[in-house]
């Protein structure tokens, strides 16, 4: 931190540094084209030399330090004092590091009070020669730089390349993301199939990796059949949720676009948004303490004694309500891009507006709204905390929406939660689970993308 | 005039009576369709208004506690040994109560008493300390009295001696200033909010430092200098289903290359503020390339006219008039972020901190994982932290979207 900020205040000393030697090239009352940058781009270009090597080694040492470190102190130590695995000089070096930070008191293993010396030495040595090392740099690229300033020197340009770079890099992290997510929940999923075989687990009905104590288990005993959690995950996202939204939203839209006056659907409409602001930690509270008690008691009161506490409906229920306010935003979207003459030729041969609405926009608009939809249920099935909250861990095969089903996203949240031993086939499982997950999601998202994308071409 | 054709069939009659029906019947599903639609709006208010109420009717509690007035000789051997725990404990067994009615952690009150005025030491004083979660709850009326004792969640000695309490004038509610400051706890009369608040200001101000000026750079290349190829189609499709992807798999993105692949520290902010960076992006991306393409090319040309280079134009001109939008997106992207549970889960940011957070690298908890947790808790008193602790997030969520929707305003008034 004392490193970074020496490093940034030397970098504004070379920017001011830049720009007074910009300036000083123009002579007095010369031309002004005398100097092809204004002393701005001078000062940032010293700056950008000076700062770009010396950033690169504190990153660098921010990064891989710790672990070269770690390294040099254990081989450092008398040989009986040394961790015999890796597993254990991890737990060591973190004792170690503890120890040093102050956060542990006193030493479990009294053979990491002798390492804490000699790592806080290496420490100190090593950070101070990163900040010589830095300073070196910043002073050698700072005083080329300014070595360079003459009036045609073009440093706009040089400074603006630096920026053209920045522009591009900043827009490619949206692919390294995409494939940063494709290629860990590969990776790990692979990892995850060579110990589980991908069709049963794709379609294996039972779901228990509670029991799969060791690797070599899991094949054999096949608990990890994720079907009852794929179908739980359609039960609740892509059916109640949408026997709520669906009516309830596209209602709500054809209200707010038909009937309600503008001063109505200005004040309807946020309030409508206000469901949609709302986190989905607080849905999975309202759910599990207020829906699912009242969905039991309906439950009871219908006949079936073993209604369980944590019921598909009430998830359900709840997350439909989450998603009025995104259906009704993209059936609103798609009901305004009807132009006005099909309304106005349909009001001309005597419809109503509900017939004008019924037999005319909603068909014309029908591919807007189904996109909507689709995007609302990949939404929904990504949905997490109401159905950890709600939905319970009960993996199986039901038709009843007062039994406890359990989720994809459910089942993630539990595998990853709690401790968790690495590597093992249920650590791994998550990975396969959420590469599903993203898989449907991401199918879901480009169709639905295209579908409301080349409906409005054919409106415009 | 043309001589008249004969007419192909009779004019209707719209006085018959099968029209007069067959009117009235659309007429009556005209206003069917229309009720249906307000009914649908209003149902979906009517579940926000009843979801808000009964959070406030379990929350509103939790800013209130009930504290015991409990009389303490602050004995000189004790306070030099730092005994507080015993001064409590012999304390309270003097009450005229049977039982513990005074919480487990009041004697943090004697030793902050003592550390604020020293004079108190061989002094016999009345200190009124926080009160055991079932007594505090009994003295809010939480508890359904008539019901038999095995099924209203508290035992008869703790009625007594609420009672016994309450008769002798030793107990009082007051603002409960500990749920503000505080931190996690095991005892829900303790426990606190300050810890996770702090939590999510670091991790947010991460994701903001990050996703900000990436977001506006990404949007600037794309808006304004991207060829239309096949690469920047790739561009667009990856941030358009980057936003659409669920939060949870960015929480195993986070998992599997921050902490398992670079080896950050588990439960820090600055991996849980990584996480919500790469999932806020796309969110900011898409806002500010509609708020640089809102501006109006007559900017542009004007300072490409009279000689400022491209990136010039961008930055001297076109970024001032776009960033009103810009930062409304960035509010509302921010606003998604702080709600946000689950990528945070998977990355460990459930960590039990009893003290405020030390730092970006140290373990902490968010708000929104707070609730989760104390949500999961069975006892009967974090029921109302759990609510209370809602309503301030909710707060800061209004705050967030009304600073978005006044930064429009202003601006579109102006424009």
């Amino acid at each position: 931190m004392l490193a970074l900020a020496v490093i940034l205040l030397l970098g504004g000393l070379a920017f001011l540094i830049g720009r007074w030697r910009g300036a000083a090239l123009a002579p007095a009352g010369g031309r002004i084209g005398a100097v092809h940058s204004r002393p701005v781009y001078h000062g940032a270009y010293v700056a950008l030399l000076a700062l770009a090597p010396a950033l690169l080694v504190l990153a660098a040492w921010g990064l891989f330090g710790g672990a070269v470190i770690d390294e040099r102190v254990l081989s450092a130590l008398p040989t009986d004092a040394r961790p015999l695995t890796p597993l254990d000089s991890g737990a060591f070096m973190n004792e170690v590091h503890g120890l040093a930070n102050g956060d542990f008191a006193a030493a479990f293993n009294p053979d990491t009070a002798r390492a804490v010396p000699i790592y806080q030495q290496m420490r100190r040595e090593g950070d101070l020669a990163t900040l010589l090392l830095a300073v070196a740099l910043l002073l050698a690229g700072g005083l080329w730089a300014i070595s360079q300033l003459k009036p045609a020197f073009r440093a706009r340009n040089r400074v603006e390349a630096a920026v053209w770079l920045a522009l591009l890099l900043a827009s490619i992290v949206a692919i390294l993301t995409t494939f940063g997510i494709l290629l860990s929940l590969v990776f790990e999923s692979l990892r995850f199939f060579e110990l589980v075989p991908l069709s049963d687990f794709l379609f294996g009905l039972k779901w228990s990796p509670q029991t799969a104590l060791r690797a070599d288990q899991v094949g054999a005993s096949g608990a990890f059949g994720a079907l009852p959690l794929f179908w739980g995950t359609i039960f609740i996202g892509a059916i109640i949720a949408m026997l709520v939204a669906i009516p309830l939203g596209l209602m709500a839209a054809i209200y707010l676009t038909q009937y309600a006056r503008p001063r109505v659907r200005r004040v309807l409409k946020p309030v409508l948004e206000l469901l949609a602001g709302i986190p989905t930690v607080v849905y999975g509270f309202f759910a599990a303490l207020t829906v699912a008690p009242a969905v039991r008691q309906l439950g009871v009161a219908l006949g079936y004694a073993d209604a369980s506490a944590e019921s598909a409906l009430a998830a359900g229920l709840v997350m439909g309500v989450m998603i009025i306010p995104f259906v009704s935003s993209m059936a609103d979207d798609a009901l305004m891009a009807v132009p006005d003459a099909v309304r106005d030729g349909s009001y001309a041969m005597g419809a109503t507006r509900s017939e004008t609405v019924r037999m005319v926009l909603v068909p014309a608009a029908l591919p807007g709204i189904v996109g909507g939809v689709l995007l609302a249920i990949s939404r929904a099935i990504g949905e997490t905390m109401i159905v950890v909250m709600a939905a319970g861990m009960a993996a199986r095969l039901t038709l009843n929406p007062f039994d406890s089903v359990t989720t994809v996203t459910t089942q993630i949240v539990a595998l990853l939660t709690g401790d968790q031993e690495f590597d093992s086939a249920k650590t791994l499982s998550a990975f396969a689970l959420g590469l599903v997950l993203f898989v449907i999601t991401f199918l879901l998202n480009i169709y639905a993308l295209r579908v409301v994308k080349t409906y409005r071409e054919a409106y415009e | 005039m043309s001589p008249a054709r004969p007419l192909l069939r009779e004019p209707t009659d719209w006085s018959a009576a099968a029209l007069r029906v067959r009117l009235a019947r659309r007429h009556r599903s005209e206003r069917l369709f229309r009720l249906a639609g307000l009914g649908a709006l209003l149902l979906a208010g009517l579940f926000l208004a009843f979801l808000l109420f009964t959070i406030i009717r379990d929350g509103a509690s939790g800013f209130r506690h009930s504290e015991v007035a409990v009389t303490v000789t602050f004995d000189p051997q004790s306070v030099r040994s730092g005994d507080y725990v015993g001064l409590m404990q012999r304390s309270a067994r003097a009450l005229p109560v049977a039982g513990d009615v005074v919480s487990e952690g009041a004697w943090v009150a004697l030793r902050e008493a003592v550390a604020a005025d020293p004079a108190l030491v061989g002094q016999t004083r009345t200190m009124w300390v926080p009160a055991r979660s079932s007594i505090d709850l009994l003295a809010k009326g939480k508890f359904d009295l008539a019901q038999p004792a095995l099924s209203r969640g508290v035992s008869d000695a703790d009625v007594a001696a609420w009672r016994a309490l309450a008769a002798a004038g030793r107990l009082r509610q007051g603002f409960n200033l500990d749920f503000l400051t505080g931190s996690a706890s095991t005892s829900p009369e303790l426990a606190g909010i300050w810890g996770a608040a702090l939590g999510s200001l670091l991790t947010l101000a991460i994701t903001i430092a990050i996703a900000f000026p990436v977001g506006v750079f990404a949007a600037i290349y794309l808006q304004e200098f991207a060829p239309r190829n096949r690469w920047t189609d790739l561009i667009e499709v990856s941030i358009n289903n980057l936003a659409a992807v669920p939060s949870i798999i960015f929480g195993l993105l986070g998992l599997a290359v921050f902490l398992n692949f670079a080896g950050l520290p588990r439960s820090a902010p600055l991996v849980g503020g990584l996480t919500l960076a790469l999932m806020t992006l796309p969110v900011i991306v898409i806002a500010a390339r509609a708020a640089i393409g809102a501006v109006s090319p007559g900017v542009r040309d004007a300072a490409l006219a009279v000689g400022a280079s491209r990136l010039q134009t961008v930055f001297d001109h076109v970024l001032p008039q776009a960033l009103p939008g810009i930062l409304t997106g960035t509010i509302i992207g921010m606003a998604r972020a702080l709600g946000e549970t689950a990528p945070l889960l998977l990355i460990g940011m459930r960590a039990f901190v009893a003290d405020v957070p030390h730092g970006l690298a140290a373990p902490a908890t968010v708000l929104p994982v707070q609730i989760f947790l104390w949500s999961d808790d069975a006892q009967r008193g974090f029921i109302e932290k759990t609510s209370a602790a809602i309503i301030v997030l909710l707060l800061v969520l209004v705050l967030l979207n009304s600073l978005a929707i006044v930064l429009r305003n202003h601006f579109e008034r102006r424009a």
